[in-house]
C-alpha cells in the first residue's frame, strides 16, 4: 500500500495555494506510517512523477473553480471524473499534473485511484495568505484528507499538541 | 479584444501569454506578445529578511523553483560581497545543470516536439525501417525493432482508449507535418524514454536539493546542509555515489538521443530555418563559477550585437558592470505606471499596477520591456551557444559542430551556424547547450569529490546585513536564457527586489521606442497554412520555451478574431 498526498498551488496567490496549506497542515498535525508520501507539489508537473508512478492512491488537494459553488465549498471528484475534469481544463501541450497522470497511463503505471479534494476560491490576489473565507475550511479540508487515507486502511496519528 | 484567460485548477505555471497576430496573404504581417498575468511577487518581498527572499522567490514558478532560488541567493551575496565556499558552487552548479537538463529534455519532447512529430502518423510505421534509421544515428541501445514495435503496440492502446492526455488536440494531418511514419515512430519512443531520462534528473535535484520540487540546500553564503562522510543526515558520500549513477545515465541520453533526434527532425523541418529570426543582438551569462568569488566559469557569456559573433563582448564576473549598467524596462507598453517618464533601471524600478484593456497601440500586457543599452535582446540557449563559439569555448564547439555536421549529411548539403538564427536553430541551440550542461554537471561531481578529499567539507559562510543600504544584483543563466534579481536591502531588510526574467526579455512588449520584442519580431513573415490552424506561430513561439500557458489568437485580414488556440 503506497498513498500520496500531494497538495498543489501557488502560495503567493492566496487562495490558489489552498492545497499546498492544506498539505503543510497535515504533515503538521499528524504522523503517519512511511506508506504515506506527502508531497508540497506547488506548481510543478514533470518533477512529480516519480513519486506518483504506481501509487495506490494519489490524493490530491488543490483549489478548483466549480460553476455553482460559493467560495469556500468543498468538492470531492476521483478517477473517471478527475480524467473528464481534466480534459475539458487542460491545454494540449501544458506539462501540468494532467500531463504527468496522461504519461503515467501511456507508461501503465498509472495510480491506482485518483482523488481530489477542490476547494473553491475566493481569490488569486498576490498574497501570501488564504482569504479568510477559505483559511476557515482549512481545518475541514485536512480532516477530509484524514478521512481519504483512512479509508484505504491507513490510519493517521494525531501529533501531541 | 482584450480576453482574460481563465486559470485552470491544475494549470499553472508562471503566467499566460497571449499572442495576437495578423495575416496578410498567408503570412504573419503584425504581431503582439503579452503576458496576461500579473506578477506581483516584487511586492510581496518588501520589507522582508533578504535570507528567506530565495524561498519565496522558488515559488514564482513551477518550471524554474530552483533558478530562482539560485538567482536569488546571489543577488543578496552580491549586494554583501559576500564569497560562496567552492563546495556550495560545485552542489549549486550540479542542481542547477541537472534542472537544466531536465528542462531541455522535458520542453523538446513534452512540449515542442508534438509541432513537429505527427503522433497518429507512427501508427503507419514499420518498426523495423524506424530501428533501421535510428541505428543509423546511434548507437543507442534502446533503438531496436523490438522495441520499436512495443511503441507502436503501447501507442495504439493508449490512442484507442481515447484519453490522449498530453497528445489531445494536436495538429494531426496538418499540411506542415512533414515526418515519415518512421521518424514520427522513433520520436514516439524516446518521448517515452526521455520520461525515464527526466527522472534521472529530477532524482540529482532532489538528492542534492533535499527536496523537490522545492529545494531546501541552499542559503544566502552557500547551501544549508553540511558535508559529512560518515552520516545519515547529510551530504554523504554514498549519497553523491547514487549521483553519479544518474549524471552517467542523463549524459547518455543526451549525446545518443537528444541530439541525434534535433539533428534528424530539424534536417526534416529545413525550411524552418529560414524563419523565426527575429532580434539577433544577442546577451547571456557566463555561469558555473569554480571559485568563491565568482570571477572563474565553466560556461562563457556576454553580449553580441547584431548577430555578429566578431563583436562579442564578454561579461567577466558576477555583479558584471557592462551588463549591470545596461539593463533597462519600459512600461509604455505594460499595464503599469513609473513615477517619472522613460525607462527604468532595475534598482530604480517600480511595480505599479496599471490595468487598462488590451490597446494594440497602446499598453498591452503585464510583462515589462526590457533594453540592453536601449536594444532589445533575445536570451536563451541561442544566445548562450553563440556567446560560446565566439568565446571559443571547446565543449561548445565540439556539440555545435557535431549538430551541424549531422544536419549536414542528412541534408546533403553543407550548412554552418548561421542556420541557428531561426526557430529550428533555437531547438539545435538548446541541445547543444544540454551536451554542454551533461559536461558540466560531471565535472562538478568530480570536483567536489576531489575537494571533499583534500579535507575541505565547508559549505556556508555566514552573510552579515549591515546598517544603511546596499544594492546587488544575481545573475543565472536559467534553461530559458538570462535571468537577474536586483534588490536593495536597507539596514537588513528588502527595500526594492525585482526579477527581470528570460521571458520578460523574449516575451515583452513594444518598448519605450515602440520597438517590437523577441517574440513578435520572430513571428514576422512566418507562413500560416491555415488561419484555423495556426501551428507555425506554436512553432515559433514554442521555440523560445515559453514558461507560460498560451493563448494564440488569429485575426483574419478584416480583424476579426478567427479562431482562439489554447496552448503552450
Amino acid at each position: 500500500m503506497r498513498v500520496v498526498v500531494l497538495g498543489v498551488g501557488n502560495i503567493l496567490m492566496s487562495d490558489e495555494g489552498v492545497g499546498v496549506h492544506a498539505v503543510t497542515a497535515l504533515a503538521e498535525r499528524y504522523d503517519f506510517p512511511d506508506s504515506v508520501e506527502i508531497i508540497d507539489g506547488g506548481t510543478s508537473g514533470m518533477d512529480c512523477l516519480d513519486r506518483i508512478a504506481d501509487s495506490d492512491l494519489l490524493l490530491i488537494a488543490d483549489c478548483m473553480r466549480k460553476s455553482g459553488k460559493l467560495p469556500g465549498d468543498i468538492t470531492r471528484i476521483a478517477d473517471d471524473e478527475i480524467n473528464a475534469w481534466f480534459k475539458t481544463k487542460i491545454s494540449p501541450h501544458q506539462v501540468g499534473l494532467s500531463d504527468v497522470l496522461a504519461a503515467c497511463c501511456f507508461h501503465g503505471i498509472s495510480p491506482k485511484k485518483v482523488v481530489l479534494v477542490g476547494v473553491q476560491p475566493e481569490s488569486f490576489e498576490t498574497s501570501m495568505e488564504l482569504t479568510p473565507t477559505v483559511a476557515a475550511v482549512l481545518d475541514q479540508v485536512v480532516e477530509r484528507l484524514v478521512a481519504e487515507i483512512a479509508a484505504m486502511g491507513v490510519n493517521a496519528t494525531r501529533k501531541a499538541a | 479584444m482584450s480576453k482574460r484567460i481563465t486559470i485552470d485548477p491544475i494549470t499553472r505555471i508562471e503566467g499566460h501569454l497571449r499572442i495576437d497576430v495578423e495575416v496578410d496573404n498567408g503570412k504573419v504581417s503584425k504581431a503582439w506578445s503579452s503576458g496576461q498575468m500579473w506578477r506581483g511577487v516584487e511586492l510581496i518581498l518588501l520589507g522582508r529578511d533578504p535570507r528567506d527572499a530565495w524561498a519565496i522567490t522558488q515559488r514564482i514558478c513551477g518550471v524554474c523553483t530552483t533558478v530562482h532560488a539560485i538567482t536569488s541567493v546571489r543577488a543578496v551575496e552580491n549586494a554583501l560581497n559576500l564569497e560562496v565556499p567552492v563546495n556550495a558552487q560545485f552542489i549549486r552548479n550540479m542542481i542547477a545543470s541537472a534542472h537544466a537538463l531536465h528542462d531541455h529534455i522535458v520542453h523538446f519532447y513534452h512540449l515542442s516536439a508534438l509541432d513537429f512529430v505527427d503522433v497518429v502518423s507512427a501508427l503507419k510505421a514499420d518498426p523495423e525501417a524506424t530501428s533501421k534509421l535510428a541505428e543509423s544515428l546511434s548507437d543507442w541501445g534502446m533503438n531496436s525493432k523490438h522495441i520499436m514495435a512495443q511503441t507502436k503496440e503501447k501507442l495504439a492502446t493508449f490512442v484507442g482508449s481515447g484519453q490522449l492526455g498530453p497528445f489531445a488536440n494536436g495538429y494531426w494531418g496538418h499540411p506542415a507535418m512533414k515526418l515519415t511514419p518512421e521518424v514520427n515512430l522513433l520520436a514516439v519512443a524516446h518521448y517515452l524514454q526521455a520520461l525515464e531520462a527526466q527522472r534521472h534528473a529530477s532524482k540529482i535535484v532532489t538528492i542534492l536539493g533535499s527536496k523537490s520540487p522545492h529545494i531546501q540546500n541552499l542559503a544566502v553564503g552557500g547551501v544549508s546542509n553540511p558535508i559529512a562522510t560518515d552520516s545519515q543526515s547529510v551530504l554523504t558520500v554514498e549519497r553523491l555515489l547514487a549521483v553519479k549513477e544518474h549524471i552517467d545515465a542523463l549524459a547518455e541520453f543526451t549525446r545518443k538521443v537528444y541530439l541525434p533526434d534535433v539533428a534528424a527532425i530539424g534536417a526534416f523541418y529545413a525550411d524552418w530555418t529560414q524563419y523565426g529570426k527575429g532580434i539577433t543582438n544577442y546577451i547571456s551569462t557566463p555561469d558555473f563559477p569554480t571559485d568563491s568569488k565568482g570571477t572563474q566559469f565553466m560556461v562563457p557569456g556576454g553580449h553580441i550585437p547584431d548577430g555578429d559573433i566578431a563583436n562579442y563582448k564578454p561579461f567577466t564576473q558576477f555583479g558584471d558592470q557592462y551588463l549591470r549598467d545596461g539593463v533597462e524596462e519600459s512600461v509604455k507598453h505594460s499595464w503599469y505606471t513609473y513615477s517619472k517618464p522613460g525607462a527604468l533601471h532595475p534598482y530604480k524600478g517600480e511595480t505599479t499596477p496599471h490595468y487598462t484593456d488590451f490597446q494594440d497601440e497602446g499598453k498591452y500586457s503585464w510583462l515589462k520591456a526590457p533594453t540592453f543599452y536601449g536594444k532589445r535582446a533575445q536570451v536563451g540557449p541561442l544566445a548562450n551557444v553563440l556567446c560560446g563559439l565566439a568565446a571559443g569555448h571547446q565543449p561548445t564547439a565540439t556539440y555545435a559542430n557535431q549538430m551541424l555536421s549531422t544536419v549536414s549529411t542528412l541534408l546533403g548539403s553543407k550548412v554552418g551556424p548561421e542556420i541557428l538564427h531561426s526557430t529550428v536553430g533555437r531547438h539545435a541551440a538548446r541541445a547543444i547547450r544540454a551536451g554542454v550542461m551533461a559536461e558540466v554537471l560531471g565535472q562538478n561531481w568530480s570536483m567536489l569529490i576531489e575537494n571533499i578529499s583534500k579535507g575541505d567539507t565547508t559549505t556556508f559562510n555566514k552573510p552579515v546585513f549591515p546598517k544603511g543600504e546596499v544594492m546587488g544584483f544575481g545573475m543565472h543563466e536559467a534553461p530559458r536564457g538570462l535571468l537577474s534579481h536586483w534588490t536593495v536591502i536597507k539596514d537588513g531588510k528588502i527595500a526594492n527586489y525585482q526579477c527581470v526574467v528570460p521571458s520578460t526579455w523574449n516575451a515583452g512588449p513594444r518598448d519605450e521606442n515602440d520597438e517590437i520584442g523577441p517574440y513578435e519580431a520572430s513571428l514576422m513573415d512566418n507562413p500560416i497554412a491555415d488561419p484555423e490552424q495556426p501551428l507555425e506561430v506554436l512553432r515559433t513561439v514554442h521555440s523560445f520555451d515559453p514558461c507560460l500557458a498560451c493563448a494564440v489568437h488569429v485575426q483574419d485580414e478584416d480583424g476579426h478574431e478567427v479562431v482562439q488556440v489554447k496552448a503552450l
